[in-house]
């Protein structure tokens, strides 16, 4: 078996990969080939981008309902989006602070307490190492969302002694959100950091750098790449988590995005339908731009999560 | 991207001697900037952890108190004592876990033997008290108390001068208590050394908070509450409600009905009716006996878990077999363009999932929405409403949904099959299609069955996507907790806890543990057959 692949190997070296540099190809031989894929692309292309050609043109469609937003762009007009910052009731601005606020806290927070502890778990070995990791494997199979009446009445329980840090409390979320901080995080990272040889850190050490810098001045600038999904990741999960935020938020300056749409949307559905669209574009800017600049990393990130 | 092979450092096992010798490498090599930073990141820690310690001891709250210390001495030894290092790195991860997730776990579980929900929040005495107030009804001749509203450091006192002319002052929960160095003007009193009496404007500006507050006459709740409506006058309220204390009985004065104690967590009648808010009990296993065993209940659960797997299987499998397909007809070099069409079919997998399931509920609108108006021409179909159309629709949105991802793993996954394997079948005269099966797919399968095994867990508590696109629904209107037919366990779960007027958090809570078991079970069984355990060791 060895030496046929090998014999592979070398044949397909010699010989340039088939049919590349065949310019004039026949059309009967080019629908054969690649023809056909190319109406696969196209099908899956629009059903992918319809959905989002959709809220665009209803968002362009000033005062629109639902109904009016079946006639694709008729209209081009930014009245809606005007209007989406005029409603004392549904603050959106606020909303969308918000949003990028408790996301982007979380989401570094998440990385810095994932890394410290993917670290740890790479780099030293301890006494109940293996079990720390199987207990973090386990905890995550128990996801927040489930404890979800647990957090409401802890946080109820705080708020009569720590107003600040109880109900209706943005630092109360965050800090919500971080008690997952561990778990597959950490070993997403745990993978990665292994792959960062050791001999590095031996060869620092010698040089004379204590462990603290170590960890923040060489590991953590050679798994960039990793920390960077992680990141992106849990900036994504914060950002549309709708559960405990619904429950936390009570006043409409506090809110997120999730929350505040959909009571937005779930209030007068088809009636505000532009205005809701105008808010759905303006609220996937921020996270499509992220994804599309950093989709080579996590196309990289997810491969290797599966590949490892 | 690194790629250089792993390496594990494997069992270090050190000498004494060098162990001493790595603490002492370690410390001289730790600037002065990072003790700077440690000694400043522990200061802040203690500060708020003393403050937090003024506050709880205040509270009288001492079992939480007591933790705060027990936590902060630790985090102080662990990061002033040299070495534990493997602690220094894992303590803030730790402790956050152990607040938010564990403990709400564990937590979970208690309030699942609990009757917790609406009616039953709080404390037996809090709701003595508050049945008491909420009965309260003026006394027909009651005698008007003249009335000075006092502040002393923002708490709100009334100084009465009862009808014979004697003064006394008291606050809410604070029964009267005479005093005899009142300021007079007349013969009512209008001031108390030490208090700041409130002048119209100010009685004007908090009308509601003042009118809210009901001060006892005596120690004993059934003599009555002194009420104002205005800030001037106070006078007599009694409760319909008369408690006895010793008995343990709340009795109705006008219809003359008794309730009494019967561990059930609220004030009940000899024919089952009850006085609400009651008291937060613990009920045992109450609630999962009731889950398993009230027909209501029991009906919905099942249905709603048969649904939660398919549910999470179907999603899996279809967006799966969607992204493989696309997979394998994109990954072909001779087609030009690939990167635009990965570009766009990206797309879904960025946007927002909250959004993109409102958006798509506009458009499965039955009277209005985009499908039915324009792609049908009209027909009015029950996209969301009708039960299995809706089960239809929640699969196919998450489809949309989940492709891209399925799409762009898989695509990886099948680069990283060496190409020489399919030279090598095609060699020993294997079709394209037996190739694909018995070479890809079970090399396929083995790299991205981890990734399959976590997709199935987020999808089984997918819960924007149905809360968003179907709410749930269609409701199950013979059921007795709020559910429909698209509901998946962690929606029920939801729903039972906060959505309507009756919340059942201790019911909600058992689901959940319900649910936890089931997936904890599940996991235990797929890693197992995955074996992607092997690499802890």
């Amino acid at each position: 078996m060895t030496t046929t692949t090998q014999e592979q190997k070398s044949d397909a070296a010699v010989s340039p990969p088939a049919a590349v540099g065949h310019p004039r190809r026949s059309f009967k031989r080019w629908a054969r080939e690649t023809g056909w894929r190319h109406i696969i692309g196209v099908i899956m292309s629009i059903f992918a981008a319809f959905p989002l050609l959709y809220v665009f043109s209803a968002s362009l469609n000033p005062g629109g309902t639902l109904v009016t937003a079946n006639s694709l762009f008729s209209s081009f007009n930014f009245g809606s989006y005007v209007d989406l910052f005029n409603r004392p009731q549904q603050p959106y601005a606020a909303w969308f602070g918000n949003t990028l606020l408790i996301g982007g806290i979380s989401s570094l927070g998440t990385v810095f307490l994932g890394a410290l502890a993917a670290y740890a778990f790479s780099r030293m070995r301890f006494i109940g190492r293996r079990v720390g990791l199987l207990t973090l494997l386990l905890v995550q199979m128990f996801p927040q969302l489930l404890a979800v009446v647990a957090i409401f009445l802890l946080l109820s329980g705080i708020s009569e002694i720590f107003p600040a840090i109880g109900l209706n409390s943005q630092i109360g979320l965050i800090m919500v959100y971080l008690g997952g901080a561990l778990g597959v995080n950490t070993y997403l990272m745990y993978g990665f950091f292994n792959t960062v040889p050791s001999s590095i850190d031996e060869a620092a050490k010698i040089d004379g750098a204590g462990h603290a810098r170590i960890f923040f001045t060489i590991i953590l600038r050679l798994v960039a790449p990793i920390l960077a999904v992680v990141g992106l990741l849990s900036f994504v999960g914060t950002t549309s988590e709708f559960v405990i935020a619904s429950i936390v938020l009570i006043d409409p300056d506090k809110q997120t995005l999730a929350v505040g749409l959909y009571q937005f949307v779930s209030q007068e559905f088809s009636r505000n339908w532009s205005i809701f669209a105008a808010g759905a574009v303006l609220a996937a800017i921020p996270v499509m731009t992220l994804f599309l600049f950093l989709q080579k990393y996590i196309v990289g990130g997810l491969t290797a999560g599966s590949v490892k | 991207m690194t790629t250089t092979p792993e390496t594990d450092p494997g069992p270090i096992r050190q000498s004494a001697r060098a162990k001493r010798a790595t603490r002492i490498a370690d410390a001289a090599a730790g600037g002065w900037k990072i003790v700077a930073i440690k000694i400043l990141g522990l200061g802040v820690v203690d500060a708020i952890a003393i403050y937090a310690l003024f506050v709880l001891v205040r509270s009288e709250s001492w079992l939480v108190a007591g933790l705060v210390v027990a936590v902060t001495l630790l985090v102080n030894w662990i990061y002033f004592s040299r070495g534990k290092l493997p602690a220094k790195y894992l303590a803030p991860g730790l402790i956050f876990l152990a607040i938010f997730q564990i403990f709400v776990l564990l937590y979970s579980g208690y309030i699942a033997f609990t009757n917790y929900g609406t009616g039953h929040n709080s404390t037996k005495a809090d709701a003595v008290n508050s049945l008491l107030l909420s009965s309260q009804n003026r006394v027909a001749d009651s005698p008007n108390y003249r009335l000075t509203v006092l502040e002393q450091l923002g708490e709100i006192s009334f100084l009465v001068t009862e009808p014979d002319g004697s003064v006394s002052i008291g606050g809410e929960e604070r029964p009267l208590k005479e005093v005899n160095n009142a300021q007079l003007e007349g013969d009512v009193a209008v001031g108390l050394a030490g208090y700041t009496s409130l002048g119209f404007q100010d009685i004007l500006g908090r009308q509601s908070a003042i009118a809210a507050i009901s001060v006892p006459l005596t120690d004993d709740p059934n003599d009555g509450m002194l009420r104002t409506p205005d800030g001037s006058s106070a006078f007599l309220y009694t409760s319909s409600l008369d408690y006895d204390e010793a008995a343990g009985t709340m009795r109705d004065k006008n219809s003359g009905i008794t309730y009494s104690d019967i561990g059930t967590g609220a004030f009940t009648s000899d024919n089952g009716q009850e006085l609400l808010p009651g008291w937060k009990i613990e009920v045992g296993l109450d609630n999962f006996v009731r889950a398993f065993t009230e027909e209501s209940i029991r009906g919905p659960l099942i249905s709603v878990t048969v649904w939660t797997f398919a549910f999470a299987f179907l999603s899996v499998f279809t967006t799966f077999a969607l992204g493989l397909f696309l997979a394998i007809v994109f990954n072909d070099k001779r087609m030009k363009s690939r990167k635009y069409y990965r570009i766009i079919m990206i797309l879904p997998y960025a946007f927002p999932g909250f959004l993109s399931a409102l958006v798509w509920a506009g458009m499965m609108n039955q009277e209005f929405g985009f499908i039915n108006t324009v792609l049908l021409g009209g027909a009015e179909v029950p996209w969301l409403t009708n039960e299995w159309l809706a089960k239809g629709s929640v699969l196919f949105v998450n489809l949309w949904l989940g492709f891209p991802y399925m799409f762009l793993v898989t695509t990886g996954a099948l680069q990283a099959i060496p190409e020489e394997l399919t030279e090598a079948a095609t060699v020993d005269g294997a079709k394209p299609w037996a190739i694909f099966r018995f070479v890809k797919l079970p090399l396929l399968l083995v790299s991205v069955a981890p990734l399959l095994i976590s997709s199935f867990a987020f999808n089984f508590n997918n819960f924007n996507l149905i809360y968003m696109l179907t709410n749930g629904g269609p409701r199950d209107v013979s059921a007795g907790v709020n559910v429909g037919a698209t509901d998946i366990l962690i929606s029920m779960v939801y729903k039972v806890a906060f959505v309507g007027a009756n919340r059942d958090y201790g019911l909600a809570s058992a689901f959940a543990i319900i649910i936890f078991i089931l997936v904890a079970g599940i996991a235990i069984i797929s890693f197992r057959r995955t074996k992607s355990l092997e690499e802890l060791n």
